[in-house]
């Protein structure tokens, strides 16, 4: 067993992912308080140039684990290179970005190690030597401090947005290339090109205002409500994910992890109980307004201002009130 | 094509939760309801059968209380179920789950096995892989388009930021399917009633103790979240409220 802490970068068609360097962020946090150095590996084809770019993120050392199979991603060929490359080193600990990615295979391969997997941490915690991870649970409403009862390595998956990524070039550590031997007769899945859908018409991430509802607007008919409010504060009307589910905006409108992520002056919620997978969507707004009728609902976690009552009273009331201040002014 | 559907019942959205004495677990006595991408997961199951025939299976774990999920999948259209029934199943971590299910199923053989991509309560989103793992077939999360090849199956995956991805895999497989795929139906009264005649097999914590190992995670402290903010909360009749958001909004985060 290394003192270790190994991430396990992510890179897609030639790019690193910000969650990556969150990541590395939550690691040499954990490494100032435990002295554990911080090791990354990014697997892939020809990866070079992008693991010397992870080098400059004061790690020790940066490994490209290689193989032709690993160019387009399949968990198969994931699951393969890294639990090779994870026995063979066997680090005190393992973190990953919660990307889909990540979500896709780490189940998977703590498995095939024999390990098992804190997904979606948000911290962690020392307690008398013990590494905890905290975690979301019933959709936010609480926190878990969660403890591995078996051998290391302890393997976790870092929530987006949880650590700020610091990605000021440091000093360069050296990079090193890892082959991978992949099998590539157990090809069961064939992955195919990543695409968007049609061009978005609407960009919310460059919206300075966003009126976003969810399923506490309760029928496609109150819409114009929230709508009369985004109106008069000159924004764009965006929705939680069971909204664009129901088809009642287009999916370019919904915000959060499978949608957009964006960062308004001002955010107003309405009726939505604020679960992870939205919230990782607004943490960049300036100012949050939540409105909604259970006190109890994770939204008010991070939001600035927030109204316990019914929308259908309170949100005409703001609309008119914003009219006459804006009136006024 | 012969479909097996892993769901959960889990608290239901808005019901308000609390913590146990020992705050390790919430108390139990609160409305449950299916975990919400189970049901997507179930609905794409029945509207595959529907096109290509066969049979559909809905099984989950936990205790008496989660006979209802498996009675409302019967209604809609399920063929029969499988209830691993124990309030052990409950604290289970996601690989032991996966283990009880697979132990459950060992004489059956399915092409298919759909579930949802998370839970509501744990949110570990693990349990499918994991069980694709054990029974040593390919798996595919995050599922947004199913569709029949001759091959195996062609499968829309979502990937973040708008972007998705067409893959094949072979069969059997398992999926993990995202909210929204499908439009999901209501169950008929003729369903409910019939529902009633559909065998319910059931398994006990004995029957698949011996596949279980000690949980690799454990809670060791379940609270409330602590505050990342500083939250200025506001209550009262409407205008008044609506008038202190105003002011707040012009003096404190002047963004009017």
């Amino acid at each position: 067993m290394a003192d270790v802490i190994l991430v396990v970068a992510e890179q897609r068609s030639g790019q690193l992912n910000r969650a990556s360097f969150e990541t590395i962020a939550a690691a040499q946090a954990i490494a100032k308080e435990t002295g554990w150095p911080v090791q990354v590996v990014l697997p892939g084809n020809q990866v070079m140039p992008l693991a010397a770019q992870l080098a400059q993120q004061s790690v020790q050392s940066v490994y490209a684990l290689e193989a032709p199979e690993l160019a387009a991603y399949t968990s198969d060929a994931y699951v393969h290179a890294l639990s090779q490359f994870i026995g063979e080193k066997q680090p005190r600990v393992v973190l990953f970005p919660h990307t889909y990615q990540v979500r896709d295979f780490g189940p998977r391969l703590a498995l095939a190690l024999d390990r098992t997997l804190i997904s979606d941490a948000t911290g962690y915690k020392l307690d008398a030597g013990r590494l905890l991870f905290t975690r979301q649970m019933f959709q936010g409403k609480f926190t878990a401090d969660v403890a591995f009862t078996g051998d290391a390595p302890w393997m976790a998956t870092i929530q987006i947005g949880a650590f700020r990524a610091d990605t000021s070039a440091a000093a360069q550590a050296p990079v090193e290339r890892a082959s991978a031997a992949v099998s590539q007769s157990s090809a069961r899945i064939t992955p195919h090109e990543i695409f968007q859908e049609a061009k978005q018409a609407v960009d919310l991430s460059q919206a300075p205002v966003i009126v976003a509802v969810g399923r506490g607007i309760k029928e496609e008919k109150n819409l114009s409500l929230a709508q009369d409010l985004a109106n008069v504060l000159g924004g764009e009307l965006a929705a939680s994910r069971p909204i664009c589910d129901n088809g009642w905006l287009p999916l370019e409108r919904q915000i959060g992890s499978s949608g957009q992520t964006v960062a308004p002056n001002l955010y107003i919620a309405l009726g939505i109980s604020g679960a992870i997978q939205h919230i990782v969507g607004v943490k960049g707004a300036r100012t949050i307004v939540a409105i909604n009728k259970d006190r109890e609902a994770p939204i008010f976690e991070i939001a600035d201002v927030g109204v316990v009552g019914n929308l259908f009273d309170v949100v005409p009331a703001l609309t008119a009130e914003i009219k006459k201040a804006k009136a006024g002014s | 094509m012969k479909i097996l559907v892993c769901i959960k019942q889990v608290p239901q959205k808005d019901a308000p939760l609390k913590l146990n004495a020992a705050g390790t677990w919430i108390h139990e006595d609160v409305s449950y309801e299916v975990n919400e991408p189970d049901a997507y997961a179930l609905e794409e199951a029945l509207r595959q059968k529907e096109k290509h025939g066969g049979e559909v299976v809905v099984l989950t774990a936990g205790p008496a209380r989660a006979q209802q999920v498996l009675r409302e999948a019967l209604a809609k259209g399920a063929d029969r179920a499988i209830h691993l029934e124990d309030e052990k199943f409950v604290q289970l971590d996601s690989a032991n789950t996966a283990r009880a299910i697979h132990a459950a199923i060992a004489q059956e053989s399915f092409d298919l096995i759909v579930t949802g991509l998370q839970s509501d309560d744990f949110g570990a989103a693990q349990t499918g892989v994991l069980l694709a793992e054990i029974l040593g077939i390919p798996h595919a999360t995050i599922i947004i388009g199913i569709e029949k090849t001759d091959t195996g199956l062609r499968l829309k995956r979502e990937l973040e930021a708008g972007h998705y991805q067409h893959i094949e895999t072979t069969m059997p497989a398992l999926l993990t399917i995202q909210s929204g795929i499908n439009k999901l139906r209501y169950a008929t009264l003729i369903g409910i009633k019939q529902a009633k005649m559909k065998p319910v097999r059931k398994v006990t914590w004995a029957d698949v103790e011996s596949k279980i190992s000690p949980n690799l995670q454990q809670i060791v402290r379940l609270y409330v979240p602590e505050k990342q903010k500083r939250t200025e909360m506001m209550e009262g009749p409407a205008p008044e409220v609506a008038r202190k958001v105003v002011d707040y909004l012009r003096t404190a985060a002047r963004v009017i």
